[in-house]
């Protein structure tokens, strides 16, 4: 077996219009650039896939990567938490102009959405959110004297993850604080694309080491130095670049 | 004479309440400055959001790492005995009861414990972050705000018009002019400017203040 795929393109090939797809990171750190890139690309060549329903914990900053996609109009619905970021110029122009639709959900009950997605579990009962707007319509039940709000799981179609070690078998390491929502997020969905900062033989993670289980992993696709959202930002980068 | 506390100092009020070894929440902006004044001799342990326990201060500009930020999307740095986790085991962290304090700020806060600080209403993008969640699970929540608006409207009321992130969570609010518990649906003051008499502090705020035993002198450096 496998999983590695040799180009970016081919990765993100099989990601179709009306997909629903989770995409990686918190805010810039472990937002795998590349792959949306890759999808961008596509879009820009083929005019597909638009009318995504994009689930990450941001709604992009700047005009790269999950901005970018938002700005190509390939995003029609987003759940988020945090819409808002140093530059959300792109996102907020689309929703303002009712343009994009979004569903907004608190930070650790997305989290939990989406390992309950991957871990078979269609519904549980959180004390997040019990009494405000955001939990408007769901039921509410009482444990052990306590109200709690009934949230449903999350699934994918796809998820793009940035990591940092893979191996031919879809086990992966992260890097730091860029672990976030990838673990999660490649469980939840029916196919998980992985960037990986170096593609490493069975057997080169230490078994103790791997955090991500190869068994989640779809597809492993090698980027090496991968680029920064927050670097990026900073050099005022816009993609795809504008022609001269 | 202070006639009120600047932000600086009210983070230095509330830091002092954090014992060592304390595991400890921060919301973004104003309520990170508490880490700058733990007590000598104390040591809590910062939990963010996104996957980090015990991280350290912000790096030196032009060496920052942007797979190793916080919550508010700053660069710190490791130290030793940092740990990284996902995102579900970060919120088992703050829903499951394991955090001791989490510090927030505040828009209004009831005398029920209510907390507003996400929205100021329907106008905008909506964005509600880790807020909700915060408020549920640690041991404590404490506000750390300003006694009145900038108009000099309370925010300390009976009950808040904005829209809630959370009912009956806050157990103490540090302000610019005092400290106060919520307890059985009341403000308890429990320190105040000494040169502030009870009844314009009383004045300044949306609801009645209650007592229970003496209420001392609230004095923090100049910072």
């Amino acid at each position: 077996m496998d999983k590695s795929v040799p180009s970016l393109a081919e990765a993100v090939a099989g990601i179709g219009d009306g997909a629903v797809v989770m995409i990686g990171g918190f805010g810039g750190s472990g937002s795998p650039i590349e792959l949306i890139h890759a999808l961008i690309d596509r879009h820009t060549a083929t005019g597909h896939p638009t009318g995504l329903t994009v689930i990450n914990n941001n709604a992009g900053n700047g005009h790269v990567g999950l901005a970018a996609l938002i700005e190509q109009g390939m995003v029609a619905k987003l759940i988020c938490s945090f819409p808002r970021s140093a530059d959300p110029v792109v996102f907020t122009q689309k929703y303002l102009a009712g343009e994009i639709e979004l569903e907004l959900v608190p930070q650790g009950t997305l989290a939990e959405r989406i390992r309950a997605g991957g871990a078979g579990i269609p519904a549980f009962y959180t004390p997040t959110s019990f009494g405000t707007d955001l939990a408007k319509g769901k039921p509410v039940a009482e444990f052990e004297g306590r109200p709690y709000v009934q949230e449903r799981w999350l699934k994918a179609d796809f998820a793009l993850v940035k990591a940092h070690l893979g191996d031919r078998l879809g086990n992966l390491t992260y890097n730091k604080a860029a672990r976030n929502f990838g673990p999660l997020m490649c469980m939840a969905a029916a196919t998980t694309i992985v960037q990986v900062s170096r593609l490493v033989e069975p057997g080169a993670i230490d078994p103790e080491q791997v955090i991500t289980p190869g068994i989640f992993v779809t597809s492993v696709v090698e980027v090496p130095h991968p680029a920064q959202e927050e670097e990026l930002n900073r050099a005022g980068a816009i993609y795809p670049e504008p022609a001269p | 004479m202070t006639d009120r506390l600047t932000p600086t100092q009210i983070a230095w009020r509330a830091a002092q309440d954090i014992a060592d070894g304390a595991y400890v929440n921060l919301g973004i902006g104003f309520p990170e400055m508490v880490a700058r004044f733990q007590p000598p001799g104390r040591a809590a342990i910062f939990h963010t959001e996104n996957g980090i326990l015990g991280f350290g201060e912000a790096p030196p500009p032009g060496q920052e790492d942007w797979d190793l930020i916080n919550a508010g999307k700053k660069a710190v740095t490791l130290k030793p005995g940092t740990a990284f986790f996902h995102h579900a085991d970060s919120f088992a962290m703050v829903r499951g009861g394991h955090l001791d304090v989490a510090i927030l700020g505040a828009y209004e806060v009831a005398e029920t414990g209510d907390l507003a600080n996400w929205s100021t209403g329907p106008k905008g993008v909506p964005a509600v972050g880790g807020a909700m969640d915060l408020v549920h699970g640690a041991k404590r929540v404490a506000v750390i705000t300003e006694h009145v608006t900038r108009d000099g409207k309370p925010k300390l009321v009976e009950r808040c018009t904005l829209p809630l992130t959370g009912v009956g969570c806050v157990t103490r609010v540090y302000t610019s002019l005092a400290v106060i518990d919520i307890e059985h649906g009341h403000f308890v003051l429990r320190e105040k400017l000494p040169a502030l008499s009870l009844d314009a502090l009383q004045s300044l705020t949306g609801a009645r203040l209650h007592f229970a035993g003496p209420v001392a002198d609230l004095i923090v450096p100049e910072l």
